[in-house]
């Protein structure tokens, strides 16, 4: 136990200490797309009735900011480690692999969610938010920081080079989050891309997220944790089972 | 009793190249042993499967008892760990890297060890400066405490003294040397062999991947038991009587064969009969670097490998 909170307190340490670029930085990237989307959609897009679009906008924008930097977390995390070879220091250490999976994604949670939180408090005197089902926002914030934490570790356990990563981050993680609904309700899209999306496991997060806002959503909260917890499990077994085998860390 | 380190049948293939082709060898408790070999001869490889990095292709590796895969929490708890390689975490301070090393190991309030380790490490003037700061061998003394904040039982240092000055040599042998004395089982590598001369009592050597020598270091140089006397002649040549003796002739240095202290008289009075001016002499014995060389070049007498 003591072995996950050092490393867990040591990846706390890691973004904290370079906090401009990994918590102030992606809260100011959110709020231009803030800026940028409600000027030009706010009036012309109506979502849900008596939900303007910048309402609308703000928890996907927050959700966005969640998993995107708790992947980048864990995963840049890993990588700066292998490249540089410190990585070795935790690979001495007795360390369980669950210890170690366990330290990197609650490690990703936390700078996922201070940034997420980071979006939240600046919009929220600008924008009417509601909080219908404020313990909906809390789940689905945790699990989906933890999904994206351990997809962030399995990818900085297959990258052996930081453009690798940036190309997971670019094709894959990207345009999964932007194709999710943080824009956009599904249901304003064809029908061939609502079924799309329902295969998108990020929808699911978002739609969730919103849910706990304004207490509509295009899927039942309880339906997209299902899937949303499904995703954690399959991407936590992934995980644990790569550092058993010692993939790519311990040759 | 147990040995501190036991390792069977270890082989490990990196594609085309066999980096350990079957190593067997014990290290007993309280040892002070060395691990010799030209570079590539497998001795990161062989560390890096004891503490667990790297997986052996097949043979067991066992720790105080504790097999490196299957009991990898013990065995990684009874072993510190000195990586060849100069790494360190450019985000944390001395002192926050070596609290966080503690902590992995399970280790929280540690630092009166940390403290004590800085002392003995001369890095106390450093202790809260940014890992970025140090100079090369700063950085290496940095991974000599990391190894041991946890006062593990069986210590490997793999090449500690690379870059590293001579004060700090000696003060980390001194050091080692302290905690060999209490009780800890120290294996290093060094290309510095006078290094391994005077610290390790027994010795392996590896080449290729396999065990080519391995002794106490005193029968080791028993082996090569010769003395030579050197001299560079400023004007004469060697007496008919000596030229059996010689090793080099003809060379600006010529090595005399001895058989013991006492020939030196006779032959430096037969140079003088033989009107031989002599600029200058030394007295050579064995070193552990003559049997290195002769046992890699495959000329020594078989060791018990
Ligand atoms: N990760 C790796 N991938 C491919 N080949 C490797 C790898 N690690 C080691 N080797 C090869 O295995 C052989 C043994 O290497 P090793 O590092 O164990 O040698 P060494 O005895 O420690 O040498 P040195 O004195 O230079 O440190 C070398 O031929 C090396 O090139
Ligand atoms: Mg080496």
């Amino acid at each position: 136990m003591t072995g996950f909170v050092a490393l867990f307190r040591k990846e706390l340490v890691r973004f904290w200490k370079v906090a401009f670029q990994t918590v102030l930085a992606p809260v100011v990237t959110a709020l231009l797309y803030l800026l940028v989307f409600s000027h030009v959609l706010e009036g012309n897009v109506r979502v849900y009735e008596g939900v303007g679009y910048t309402q609308f906008l703000v928890p996907g924008l927050v959700m966005m900011s969640v998993l995107q930097n708790a992947f980048a977390n864990s995963s840049s995390s890993l990588i700066q480690s292998k490249v540089t070879g410190n990585l070795v220091f935790v690979l001495l250490a007795p360390l369980s692999y669950l210890e170690f999976f366990g330290a990197y994604v609650a490690g990703a949670m936390v700078r996922g969610i201070v940034v997420g939180a980071g979006v939240l408090a600046v919009t929220l005197p600008f924008v009417g938010l509601q909080f219908a089902h404020p313990l909906w926002i809390l789940a689905f914030a945790l699990a989906g920081s933890a999904i994206l934490g351990a997809l962030g570790v399995v990818a900085g356990i297959w990258a052996d080079k930081f453009d690798q990563l940036a190309a997971f981050q670019n094709f894959v993680i990207v345009p999964l989050t932007f194709l999710s609904g943080v824009f956009y309700s599904i249901h304003s899209l064809p029908a061939f891309w609502q079924r799309a999306s329902h295969f998108n496991p990020f929808f699911y997060m978002i739609d969730g997220f919103r849910y706990g806002f304004y207490g509509r959503s295009d899927t039942d909260p309880v339906t997209s944790f299902g899937v949303v917890a499904l995703a954690f499990a399959v991407l936590a077994t992934l995980s644990l089972l790569l550092l058993r085998t010692g993939y790519k860390l311990r040759q | 009793m147990t040995a501190a380190i036991s390792v069977s049948g270890v082989t490990k293939r990196f594609g085309a190249v066999q980096a350990l082709a079957g190593v067997d060898l014990e290290v007993r408790q309280g040892e002070f042993f060395a691990l010799l070999g030209p570079n590539g001869a497998g001795k990161t490889t062989l560390i890096s499967i004891l503490a667990g990095l790297t997986r052996a292709d097949s043979g067991t590796a066992r720790v105080l008892g504790h097999d490196v895969v299957t009991g990898y929490r013990s065995a990684r708890r009874f072993l510190g760990v000195v990586p060849q390689e100069l790494v360190f975490d450019p985000f944390f301070s001395v002192r926050e890297t070596l609290a966080f090393q503690s902590g992995y190991f399970g280790i929280s309030g540690n630092d009166a060890w940390i403290d004590e380790l800085l002392t003995n490490l001369d890095l106390q003037a450093k202790a809260d400066a940014n890992m970025r700061s140090l100079s090369g061998g700063m950085k290496r003394r940095v991974l000599v405490a990391q190894a041991l904040v946890h006062r593990p039982p069986v210590i490997i240092l793999d090449e500690p003294t690379a870059g590293v000055d001579v004060e700090l040599r000696q003060g980390l042998w001194r050091f080692m040397r302290r905690l060999n004395a209490e009780g800890h089982t120290i294996v290093l590598t060094t290309h510095y062999l006078e290094e391994a001369e005077s610290l390790c009592s027994r010795v392996a050597m590896l080449k290729a991947g396999r065990i080519v020598a391995l002794d106490s270091t005193e029968r080791l140089l028993a082996r090569f038991n010769e003395l030579y006397l050197e001299v560079r002649l400023a004007g004469g040549a060697l007496p008919e009587t000596l030229a059996g003796r010689a090793l080099t002739d003809g060379a600006a240095i010529t090595r005399v064969r001895l058989s013991g202290h006492e020939e030196v008289e006779w032959i430096l009075a037969e140079l003088r009969r033989a009107g031989c001016r002599i600029e200058s002499m030394a007295l050579r014995e064995p070193d552990l670097e003559e049997v290195f060389v002769q046992i890699m070049s495959g000329a020594a007498p078989e060791g018990r490998a």
